[in-house]
């Protein structure tokens, strides 16, 4: 084996289970005698609660447990603040059922065990509640304005942070431009939308003291922490498995969910597994949402088209709580400027608490937001000043000379600084005016308009800090039995492949066929220490972390090859499985290197005689195991980034708008994109490509419709507009790969790349489609019908 | 905490039952079920096969796709009672018994058509539905989404799965 997997595409190793319907996501885990939970949620979203009888539901046939907040002893408690930040000002969270009061429609007030969830639900339906329902206030703008009914009494203003971050000296690059751009643009709410909701079941061992959890989670690791303090446990005795998880976008990664605490505490209290299974309506209602933010950017430019300042204020709705703390509004902030030279920020948020489910990172976390902004500003810009939009932003570009570009005085949402590390800018925007036809199109674009067709040019760049810290890790180790190398890390997947990319890099390493390395994460009884897979951090945390540790565990069976092989360890290569001495057909294979490493007493099988103690290879002059070695070929390294690395993207598109009908169609789409070096090129443009039609949903149909009295209007698939194939045109993605110089494997992110421009393109392309008809702006997104036909509308036509 | 102690808990709701008969994979299944059971919840927690899944439970997701008497049926809008009768394939019986890969399967590995693979069996059983009908399959861009309209995917863009389609088509002589 002497081809290097790392780069290639590779097929993944987890597809033949989860073909055959073998996959195991957590309500598919066979566990006998599980009890089933439904919860009674507020219909209010805003209400004080004067009476809650349960006496009815508790009597029901079939009902084991009924629990409200008065029957959770210590778990009546407001759950964790999960990042502080100083910024905010009595920070809200919420408490697993509602105490006195609820705060958004959905919010859980009783949870109910039974025999079944069909029997469940039936009697949360006999919980008798009565609310006393309050005013509240769903507009982001006006909930900031003194008198607006406050989602929280104690909270004036409905104000949950303050913040303001700048890099060099705004004011003074404002007072000295020479043209200024003004723009106000809007994102709204949308949802993560895993098709499998979330999911978590229980099992207490009364004998052993072990608590077992399956949860659908992103963050095993932290879940299982957390836990373990709730319920006063040592950390060992509470097992948290990630198994299959159908999808997550960052919905997965809150921790806690009421679920997540009240499951486990009513399996140890009853003794017998119980479970929960979120159900799509609940998934609408209970599970974290993101997006809204309303900004207006200012550009400071000169009459070149150069920018030299940016200022930008920006609401951000939190929804009713602020678990995650500021981190969505950071990384719009700190992404503001994009890919960008602009020396000069002003950047400040306000985060504010709506009536509504709380809001955490969901796929872009704030850089779609981000980017629009900047995006839509640059257009404006460009036509404010006569100039391409190509053009402007050429001007602009950090150049490759430049790198690494700093942005004193801004930190990302590690806490650490923003520092542009590399890239190729200005050729990604080459590459994708070339794969759009750019230069074409104007004629294009005109001999479609005089048969009445309307097309459009779109344009977005972006950037995307990836690869947060604080730190991962992973263990290496070569199985003496198979041959086949085992692999651990702290994270888990919900469909990016780990399995794959993580078995690629350990593959060059020891010389082994990636299929023959098995990659297990997501249970913390096989690997503990670690974070989560979020912020598209796996395979530049994770990676590097495993990669260094292959390349301990590759030493250390050179070395022992070389001394079974009896030649000089330069002499030694790694292929096949096997160790060879080069140049000949001798070698060992690497399951004989690996139990010849594990000084043995009894011999298990005709490998093992030889590392038993009479053996011939055996040592008799000191201990078997040196001072200061350890048995078998294993490591475990850790990885921890000095700060994020950047990558960026350019997305173009050429879209047909009918003004008649009011609709959108993209005839083009293209995405240069630069991940730094790609492990799994296929991988890669499936992140990209899912991505993108996330985004496509963002830019044109997704948007949870919250009503002014706080219900929401479309908590169903059949109402909430995701895409289907129809909805998605083919995709042009072409890669560049600028390596990124912070970490050995060269990688960064790609997680959320796909995303991040969309809206922005989109609304650049209808923007241009109609320009024919008279000055149209799209400054909102979805871009919707009736947005497209009251702005037509707008001008007479 | 208040530790309860261990109540007696009954085996299962006191819904009524209703004897069904069906075929499910090829084997004759013969169940008391409850009448207001979904078959997606009976297949998947009264027969085991998990491979099922439930995406949506009103109809839109297409993730709990089976075959109903070789018609592809959404299996969270049926009642297991409904299914009395019927002959009922799933994700399970699609693979050959030594695991190997069907060639719609086979397709979907090569052109990585699926990531997290929660909404996959629905497609897959989807498909495999429409390459069993007696008709000639329509592959161009705009036939094959259409094949794939009914079925969600959160995490492809579906371009792969588009791809899918016609190598499966590839693979089985079909185009």
């Amino acid at each position: 084996m002497s081809t290097r997997t790392f780069g290639a595409r590779i097929e993944r190793n987890i597809d033949p289970k989860l073909l055959r319907g073998e996959g195991a996501f957590v309500d598919d885990i066979p566990l006998t005698g599980v009890l089933h939970s439904a919860f009674l949620r507020s219909p209010h979203a805003r209400a004080g609660i004067k009476r809650l009888d349960a006496a009815a539901a508790r009597r029901h046939p079939g009902v084991v447990a009924v629990y409200t907040c008065d029957d959770i002893g210590a778990l009546d408690m407001a759950m964790p603040l999960l990042i502080p930040h100083p910024c905010m000002t009595d920070p809200q969270t919420q408490r697993p059922l509602a105490r006195g009061d609820v705060h958004y429609v959905g919010q859980t007030i009783a949870m109910v065990v039974a025999v079944d969830r069909y029997t469940a639900e039936d009697a949360a339906s006999l919980i008798e509640v009565d609310y006393e329902p309050l005013p509240v206030e769903m507009d982001l703008e006006k909930a900031l304005q003194t008198g607006a009914p406050p989602v929280h009494p104690k909270v004036p203003n409905n104000l949950a942070a303050h913040f303001v971050q700048t890099c060099g000296t705004p004011d003074e690059a404002f007072a000295r431009a020479e043209h200024i751009t003004k723009i106000k643009v809007q994102v709204d709410r949308s949802t993560a939308a895993p098709m499998e909701c979330r999911s978590i079941a229980a099992n207490w061992d009364a004998v052993s003291g072990e608590l077992t959890v399956w949860d659908g989670t992103q963050a095993p690791i932290s879940v299982r922490g957390g836990l373990a303090s709730v319920f006063q446990l040592d950390e060992d005795k509470v097992r948290v498995i990630a198994p299959d998880v159908g999808g997550g976008f960052g919905q997965k990664v809150l921790f806690f969910y009421p679920d997540e605490l009240l499951v486990p505490m009513a399996a140890m209290q009853l003794g017998r597994p119980v479970k929960y299974i979120e159900d799509r309506r609940e998934n609408f209602i209970g599970s974290s949402q993101e997006r809204t933010q309303i900004h207006v950017i200012e550009l400071a430019a000169l009459k070149t088209g150069e920018v030299i300042g940016l200022r930008d204020i920006f609401l951000h709705d939190t929804g009713a709580f602020i678990p995650y703390g500021i981190a969505v509004a950071q990384v719009a902030s700190t992404s503001i400027a994009g890919p960008y030279r602009i020396p000069n920020i002003f950047v400040e948020f306000k985060a504010v608490y709506t009536p509504t489910v709380q809001v955490t990172p969901y796929r872009g976390c704030g850089r779609p937001q981000a980017c629009f902004a900047i995006e839509r500003a640059m257009d404006q810009l460009a036509s404010e000043l006569g100039l391409d939009r190509f053009e402007v932003r050429r001007r602009n570009f950090v150049t490759e000379k430049e790198f690494p570009y700093p942005r004193e005085g801004l930190l990302f949402a590690d806490g650490l600084k923003v520092t542009l590390d590399s890239g190729q800018y200005a050729k990604a925007l080459g590459m994708a005016a070339a794969e759009l036809g750019a230069a074409d199109f104007p004629a294009e674009q005109a001999k479609a308009l005089a048969e009445g067709r309307y097309l459009g040019l779109g344009l977005a760049c972006y950037v995307e800090g990836t690869g947060l810290g604080p730190y991962e890790g992973g263990h290496v180790k070569i199985h003496p039995i198979t041959g086949k190398v085992y692999v651990n890390t702290g994270l888990t997947s919900q469909g990016q492949g780990h399995d794959t990319v993580f078995a690629q890099i350990v593959a060059d390493q020891l010389g082994v066929r990636p299929e023959d390395v098995i990659v297990v994460e997501g249970d913390t009884k096989a690997f503990d220490w670690g974070v989560a897979t979020f912020a598209s951090r796996a395979a530049v945390v994770s990676g590097n972390a495993i990669h260094k540790t292959a390349m301990v565990v590759r030493q250390k069976t050179l070395l022992a090859a070389a001394n079974m092989l009896e030649v000089n360890i330069d002499d030694v290569e790694l292929r096949d499985s096997a160790a060879w001495v080069k140049g000949s057909n001798r070698f060992v294979p690497l399951a004989a290197v690996a139990t010849a490493s594990n000084p043995l007493r009894y011999a298990f099988n005709e490998a093992a005689q030889a590392a038993t103690q009479f053996a011939p290879a055996s040592k008799h002059d000191g201990p078997p195991l040196a001072e200061g070695e350890a048995p078998g070929l294993e490591a475990t390294e850790y990885f921890s980034p000095s700060q994020s690395t950047w990558a960026y993207g350019v997305h173009g598109a050429i879209v047909e708008v009918d003004p008649g009908l009011c609709t959108v169609k993209i005839r083009k789409y293209v995405c240069i994109h630069d991940c730094g070096n790609m492990i799994n090129p296929t991988i890669v443009e499936g992140q990209v490509l899912g991505g993108i039609a996330q985004g496509i949903g963002g830019a044109l149909y997704e948007r949870l419709d919250y009503q002014p009295d706080g219900n929401l209007a479309n908590a169903s698939l059949m109402d909430f507009l995701m895409p289907y194939a129809t909805e998605i045109p083919n995709i042009s993605v072409l890669h560049l790969e600028t390596p990124s110089p912070l970490n050995p494997l060269g990688v960064k992110g790609v997680g959320e790349a796909g995303c991040i421009a969309v809206g922005a393109v989109v609304a650049s392309g209808v923007e241009d489609a109609l320009r024919a008809l008279g000055p149209i702006t799209f400054r909102h997104v979805p871009l919707t019908p009736s947005m497209i036909s009251d702005a037509l509308e707008q001008i007479g036509h | 905490m208040k530790r309860m102690a261990k109540p007696s808990i009954p085996e299962r709701s006191s819904d009524p039952r209703i004897d069904v008969s069906l075929t499910v994979n090829g084997e004759t299944i013969h169940r008391a079920v409850s009448v207001r059971m979904l078959l997606s919840d009976f297949l998947r927690h009264e027969l085991g096969l998990t491979g099922t899944h439930v995406g949506c439970e009103h109809g839109v997701c297409g993730c709990c796709t089976v075959l109903i008497d070789g018609k592809a049926g959404r299996s969270c809008l049926t009642l297991a009672v409904q299914a009395n009768g019927t002959e009922i394939r799933t994700i399970e019986s699609v693979a050959e018994a030594d695991g190997t890969l069907h060639p719609i399967q086979q397709a979907f590995k090569e052109c990585h058509a699926l990531q997290c693979g929660y909404c996959t069996p629905g497609m897959v059983m989807n498909i495999l539905a429409r390459f069993e009908e007696p008709y000639p399959l329509d592959l161009s861009d705009a036939g094959v989404r259409d094949m794939l309209s009914g079925n969600l995917c959160r995490c492809t863009g579906y371009i792969n799965i588009i791809a899918a389609v016609r190598r499966a088509a590839e693979l089985l002589g079909r185009t």
